[in-house]
């Protein structure tokens, strides 16, 4: 077969199928080799599929396979579609690649735990879904995806099963996304009602025809589809599932919450884009909710002193970048930031999970210090992610990306001063909550003794990262820097160009702008974590602000809201109705039958007597109404 | 013998077939229970008798034969079984043979 597109996906898919069927009986070095042989296998072949498609482009900008018919219902015909363009190259290329670097670091780093099979089972079983979610050609496959991922989510958050918290964290991120995926399967409804197929080609083609512009239809969809991508990408107001998730392994968090399963709802956005550009409501909702969830994180992440939940925090403040990109129209920066963003936040996590294991399961950051010459890759593989996320001026790959995306904020098509202001704080705050992070893990002097170092699976990939984090944004230069815009040229065919309203020689000043915010970012956690530690302490003492600075720890007080308003209510009338009422209606109606089969056997006395007498007054009952009636 | 109408015959086949119900429900032993069965249905003979006399068709006289040759089965039959149940039970008293009550 010359098309080996088909090939990618199912590579994870057979490693998960012979994971779980043979896993147990498999020796370690086979189940590594299995796991991750099977994400690499998945790389290679995106490279070579990618490079096939990328030197000989087909004119629609298109590779697709069909495999087959999923089924037919009638007119309703969805088949296993695999559909290649320039946004889902870019998807499967970070989702191969870093899964199989990430799995190469799960092979190391779960070396010691007696459920290896299990992990990279599910974790193949995840990229397998992650896989098809951004190769389906239609809406169903897509939703097939989408299910799975939150299945092995999940799966990989509660991995550790034997802890009862792991399993509340693992049910609260599947209950929180589900609430999601309902409004978008509704979605998928209208879609269905409206155009009778969910063809991702054919709807986006059907839909500038059977939608006005603004019409309160398209309005509708659009909004549904965004709730289902709030919920996977952990917005405003579904984000409370993804900082209790880390308490999965690190890989899972670095695969899952960092760089794929997040970003499914960006994808869909992008993917959709045509319905969001219909409806300027939609699309104004996207960039405000990603403008206040990106603003909110940044300052829970400043108050978290458990390492992986100021990544969790990170991750959610990105991704609100991404969603304030695709809302102001600027969608090949929004997918820039995503790959840039994948590559560094997994290195993040990755470098992360390596510190903990060194210090022997030791999360909280106000515990370690002095590892930047005890840890040297670590630090330096953590120190280039670290300037990445803060984005670091023109060293990083995080600049480039951010920078975009602020000077679009600003100057795009749907911009606003507003969206602009809330993303440049968001920037300065990125910036402080980094530092912090570094400096108390790496700095200081060391609370926790190294008990071991991380052995080379695990250090290999990190240097990898830590390259991509470095060099990666070069390939996409601001305007007025160069006109060296590949990536975007790659994106053209699919996501349209990002129109500007203001003149574009404004540009460096709004670069300035964020290169200042940063290092002013830079320098005040500097000022108040190694400078002057006291003054943090004494400011904490001020009764208001302590209690604000709790209120941010506890992510903005969403989890007790929800709690009160929702979570308690229905406890409270699931115990009301513990003999549930609707069932007794069902078993009364046993009852009744049953009284009345008890009354009905008293009439069977046994003597002959009573019998002759039942006859003989239905005798005369009969003939009575005979001659009566 | 012209002069007895239809009706005084079947008002006594009436009464006759009457009076063996009360007999079926008044009497404790079985056998004039049975007696009381015979009397009913030689009642409704005799109402078939006299319908066929009033049509001038022998059928009435075949289904009294009909009736005779079932009535002595009957008896035949019910006599054995009155023999078993006073051989089992001792008693032919219809208010002690209550086993099956339910």
């Amino acid at each position: 077969m010359d098309n080996l597109l088909w090939l990618i996906p199912v590579s994870p898919l057979a490693g998960a199928l012979l994971l779980i069927l043979a896993g147990n009986r498999m020796s370690k070095a086979a189940i590594a080799f299995v796991g991750a042989g099977s994400i690499c296998l998945s790389a290679i072949l995106t490279l070579v599929v990618g490079f096939n498609f990328l030197s000989n482009t087909p004119p629609t900008g298109i590779m697709s396979q069909t495999l087959w018919s999923w089924f037919e219902v009638a007119n309703f015909k969805p088949e296993i579609t695999l559909y290649l363009d320039a946004l889902s190259l870019v998807f499967i290329f970070v989702i191969t690649f870093i899964g199989a670097l990430i799995h190469i670091y799960s092979a190391g780093f779960m070396t010691t735990d007696k459920d290896y099979s299990r992990f990279f089972a599910c974790m193949n079983l995840f990229v397998f879904s992650m896989l098809m979610l951004v190769l389906a050609d239609n809406l169903l496959l897509l939703y097939l995806g989408w299910e799975g991922v939150g299945l092995c989510s999940y799966l990989l958050i509660g991995f550790w099963h034997e802890s009862h918290a792991n399993g509340y964290a693992a049910r609260k991120a599947f209950i929180i996304t589900r609430i999601g995926d309902t409004a978008m399967a509704i979605g998928l409804f209208l879609l269905f009602y409206q155009f009778g197929t969910l063809a991702i080609p054919d709807i986006l083609h059907k839909a500038p025809e059977s939608w006005s512009n603004g019409s309160s239809g398209v309005t509708i969809v659009a909004l549904l589809l965004l709730a289902g991508g709030l919920g996977k990408s952990a917005q405003l107001p579904l984000q409370t599932w993804l900082p209790d998730a880390m308490a999965g392994p690190s890989p899972v968090s670095a695969l899952i919450h960092a760089a794929t399963m997040v970003t499914a709802g960006v994808y869909l956005i992008a993917r959709m884009h045509v319905l969001f550009e219909l409806s300027p409501i939609a699309q104004t909702t996207v960039a405000v909710i990603g403008a206040v969830t990106l603003f909110i994180a940044g300052f829970s992440a400043l108050t978290q002193y458990d390492i992986k939940r100021v990544l969790a925090y990170s991750t959610i403040s990105q991704i609100g970048y991404m969603f304030l990109a695709l809302g102001v129209g600027a969608y090949s920066a929004a997918i820039f930031h995503f790959m840039i963003h994948a590559f560094f936040k997994a290195l993040l996590f990755l470098a992360a999970g390596a510190v903990i294991e060194a210090l022997h399961h030791e999360h909280n950051m106000f515990k370690m210090g002095g590892l930047k010459d005890k840890l040297p890759v670590i630090f330096w593989t953590f120190l280039i992610g670290s300037a990445s996320l803060a984005a670091l001026p023109l060293l990083s790959a995080g600049f480039y990306s951010k920078d975009q995306i602020l000077w679009y904020a600003w100057a795009g098509e749907g911009g606003n001063p507003w969206l602009w202001l809330l993303a440049l704080l968001g920037a300065f705050i990125t910036a402080a909550y980094t530092t912090r992070m570094m400096i108390l893990t790496f700095w200081g002097e060391s609370k926790t003794t190294v008990s071991h170092k991380p052995g080379k699976l695990m250090t290999v990939p990190l240097i990898i990262l830590a390259f991509f984090a470095l060099f990666g944004g070069f390939i996409e230069l601001p305007h007025n820097f160069a006109h060296f815009t590949l990536f975007s040229n790659l994106l053209q065919p699919v996501l349209p160009l990002t129109k500007l309203n203001v003149n574009e020689s404004s540009e460096w000043l709004f670069q300035l702008i964020a290169a200042i915010a940063t290092l002013s970012g830079i320098a005040l956690a500097y000022f108040f974590y190694s400078r002057q530690p006291m003054r943090l302490a004494g400011l904490r003492t001020n009764g208001a602000f302590n209690s604000l600075y709790r209120f941010w720890h506890s992510g903005w007080g969403f989890d007790k809201a929800y709690d009160t308003l929702l979570v308690k209510p229905l406890v409270y009338v699931s115990r009301a109705n513990k003999h549930d009422i609707i069932d007794r209606i069902y078993s009364g109606i046993t009852t009744a039958s049953l009284t009345f089969y008890r009354w009905l056997s008293l009439t069977q006395t046994g003597s002959l007597r009573w019998y002759v007498m039942g006859l003989i007054v239905g005798a005369i009952i009969i003939l009575t109404m005979q001659i009566m009636l | 013998m012209n002069g007895i109408s239809i009706n005084m015959v079947m008002i006594l086949a009436a009464i006759l077939f009457i009076l063996g119900i009360a007999g079926v429900i008044i009497r404790k032993n079985i056998i004039f229970m049975l007696l009381s069965v015979e009397i009913m249905l030689n009642a409704s003979g005799l109402a078939f008798i006299a319908a066929g006399a009033k049509w001038a068709q022998p059928d009435g006289q075949i289904m009294f034969i009909f009736i005779l040759a079932m009535a002595a089965a009957e008896v035949s039959v019910g006599l054995a079984l009155i023999l078993q149940v006073y051989h089992q039970h001792q008693s032919l008293d219809i208010d002690k043979l209550k086993e099956m009550r339910g």
